[in-house]
């Protein structure tokens, strides 16, 4: 017999406990993996002897030399805290991205911050780069990010200027203008200055390898206050996927709500672009996997977006640092060649269940 | 329990009136049909109600004008079934009647456990409790439409909005639906208002028809009154027989043009 006060819910909640646990661990080894692995140091092994040694209290031989010591810790550990700050932000504003334009093909890049922030960064390389080696602080990620942030607010400016109704394809199709239009002026500064199309290009198909303390310090703010809002609103983009009119209907402001996610989001890509170039694919393949895994709800997508982003990058960095030794495989050449079978594998996986 | 009432409603769309100044009072409990042909003005009504549409005039619950500005209250007292919901095919039933409660919970806050109580009332109700795990998707027509009307009675909303509920649904669901809410109506003093296009069944459900005509209301009254051959022929340009039972049920018969 059912009764009112029975629960009907589903168990949703220890499952997915269970998976965040699961996460948490498959990022710590990801991390210790990733200060293990590279080009120069010490030994793999030795490492997680010196980390242990390194806590209060414990004292091991390790065998690590101070010099290899400087290795892991000023080289390897910056790229890999970087990999986990710039995967969980691509993978959370993705999924976000995704559910305010309630489109599943939708990724961070959309309102044009890529392209914007490309622009910033060729502008710099073209105004001869070697100049500013010397600088206190390095233009690049600035320009990068100012331009990513130019990008977003034109598209939103013209998208809200041409769009009486509250329809998000607009705003959508304002921003493939201003893609196409910051694109069009990056081909023009390029063709005037050709010497710099190997280092834009490289650029533009993302890098961690030069990662330092200070790009962690410069993001983190960013990377921590967007995660912060975009999970405030995991409720919020689950009403949203009901459709605007009904979403209205049910006593929410939609336009409060996209324009709240959507800043957010873009703040923090935008950051992690200026430091990390254009890692492509994360934004899309990371909450889609999640959703294979948990379900479409955004109150589970986001935060599992967050920790498998951050895994998905740390791994994925781990090939770009060994596979060309000792050159440095792009991230985002990485990112997708071993993405895009793993998706399909997944999407093959959940057709036979269905 | 409270009444709903239409002040001088007008709404245009680009310059296009849609609806002209429209006036109306439900009182506590009316279930209130909405005829007229495509166009008329019928859809705009209720979106206007609904927070949808920008319009001029006032929307009144309780004779206390609803605030444009704050949705929430609207949805409080509100609710709004519309002609084809937007239904997410990966999103449980459970969480989707949940949906419902978004005007109570707090704007960065999650359910609480009265949410939680009201949601299992409404499903045990509408006998949708074996259904709380499936997916929406999976579900057939008359079940979403069941859902719908869940997920709108978990606002607990004493006025009740429906564009056409029955359009999708074949004639065995379209009965199901209009009893289920004419009980609902009864038993927590729900106000209704509905649009339909099939006059039998608007009559015969609804304790008042309006027939709109361009905007605007050309008749008010009940089925008898309402639902006459030269009215039907003028405002709807149809050649109907119109048939009065011995229970006072009218039932609107359709006649090929030239077999008089």
């Amino acid at each position: 017999m059912l009764r009112a006060k029975d629960n009907f819910a589903p168990r949703a909640g220890t499952r997915v406990a269970y998976l965040s646990l699961v996460s948490f661990a498959l990022l710590a080894i990801a991390v210790l993996v990733g200060t293990m692995i590279g080009p120069a140091g010490p030994q793999w092994w030795r490492v997680p002897i010196e980390l242990v040694d390194r806590l209060p209290l414990i004292t091991v031989d390790s065998g690590v030399s101070p010099e290899e010591w400087n290795i892991v810790w000023q080289i390897r550990m910056p790229r890999v805290v970087l990999a986990v700050l710039v995967g969980a932000m691509l993978s959370v504003a993705g999924a976000s991205y995704q559910g305010v334009f309630r489109n599943p093909l939708v990724d961070p890049y959309l309102l044009g911050v890529a392209a914007g922030a490309g622009l910033g960064a060729t502008l710099v390389f073209a105004l001869r780069r070697s100049a500013t080696e010397n600088w206190l602080i390095d233009p690049l990620p600035l320009a990068a990010f100012v331009g990513g942030l130019v990008a977003v607010f034109a598209t939103y400016m013209i998208g809200n200027t041409f769009s009486k109704a509250r329809s998000s394809a607009t705003l959508v199709l304002a921003g493939i203008a201003v893609t196409s239009l910051t694109t069009a002026i990056q081909t023009f500064v390029l063709q005037r200055n050709n010497d710099v199309v190997r280092q834009v290009y490289g650029w533009i198909l993302g890098r961690l390898s030069s990662a330092t303390w200070g790009d962690v310090r410069l993001i983190l703010p960013y990377v921590v206050f967007s995660c912060v809002v975009l999970l405030m609103h995991r409720r919020l983009l689950d009403v949203l996927r009901v459709g605007d009119d009904e979403a209205t209907a049910l006593g929410m402001n939609i336009r409060r709500v996209r324009l709240t996610v959507v800043l957010a989001a873009t703040l923090g890509t935008a950051a992690a672009v200026a430091v990390s170039g254009l890692i492509g694919f994360v934004g899309i393949i990371v909450p889609h996997t999640v959703r294979l895994i948990v379900g479409s709800s955004y109150r589970r997508v986001l935060p599992l977006s967050i920790l498998c982003g951050a895994i998905f990058l740390v791994l994925a960095d781990i090939p770009s640092r060994i596979l060309a030794d000792p050159a440095e495989t792009p991230i985002g050449v990485v990112t997708a060649f071993f993405g895009a079978p793993f998706f399909l594998l997944l999407l093959r996986m959940r057709k036979n269940q269905v | 329990m409270s009444t709903l009432g239409f002040c001088d409603l007008s709404i245009a769309y680009d310059g296009v009136i849609a609806v002209n100044s429209f006036n109306d009072i439900l009182h506590s409990g009316e279930w209130l049909c909405l005829i007229g042909p495509n166009g008329a003005g019928k859809s705009s009504v209720l979106r206007a109600a609904a927070g949808l549409v920008k319009y001029s005039g006032s929307v009144a619950i309780d004779q206390q004008e609803i605030p444009a500005t704050s949705a929430k209250w609207r949805a409080k007292h509100i609710a709004f079934v519309p002609q084809t919901p937007l239904m997410p095919e990966n999103m449980s039933v459970y969480e989707y009647v949940l949906l419902g409660r978004n005007p109570y919970i707090k704007h960065f806050a999650s359910e609480s456990t009265h949410d939680k109580q009201v949601i299992n009332k409404v499903l045990m109700r509408l006998d949708l409790a074996q259904f709380a795990k499936r997916m929406v998707g999976t579900l057939s027509g008359g079940e979403r439409q069941r859902i719908v009307i869940a997920r709108a009675l978990a606002q607990e909303a004493p006025v009740l909005l429906l564009d056409e509920p029955t359009a999708a649904l074949d004639i065995g669901h379209q009965q199901q639906a209009l009893e289920l809410v004419d009980d609902l109506r009864r038993e927590q003093g729900l106000t209704v208002v509905s649009a339909m296009h099939d006059l039998t069944l608007a009559g015969l459900y609804a304790d008042r028809l309006v027939l709109m005509h361009q905007g605007s209301c050309v008749a008010s009254g009940d089925a008898q009154t309402v639902l006459r051959s030269e009215t039907l022929a003028e405002f709807y340009g149809v050649s109907a027989r119109v048939h009065h039972e011995a229970d006072g049920t009218v039932v609107v018969i359709p006649q090929r043009a030239n077999s008089n």
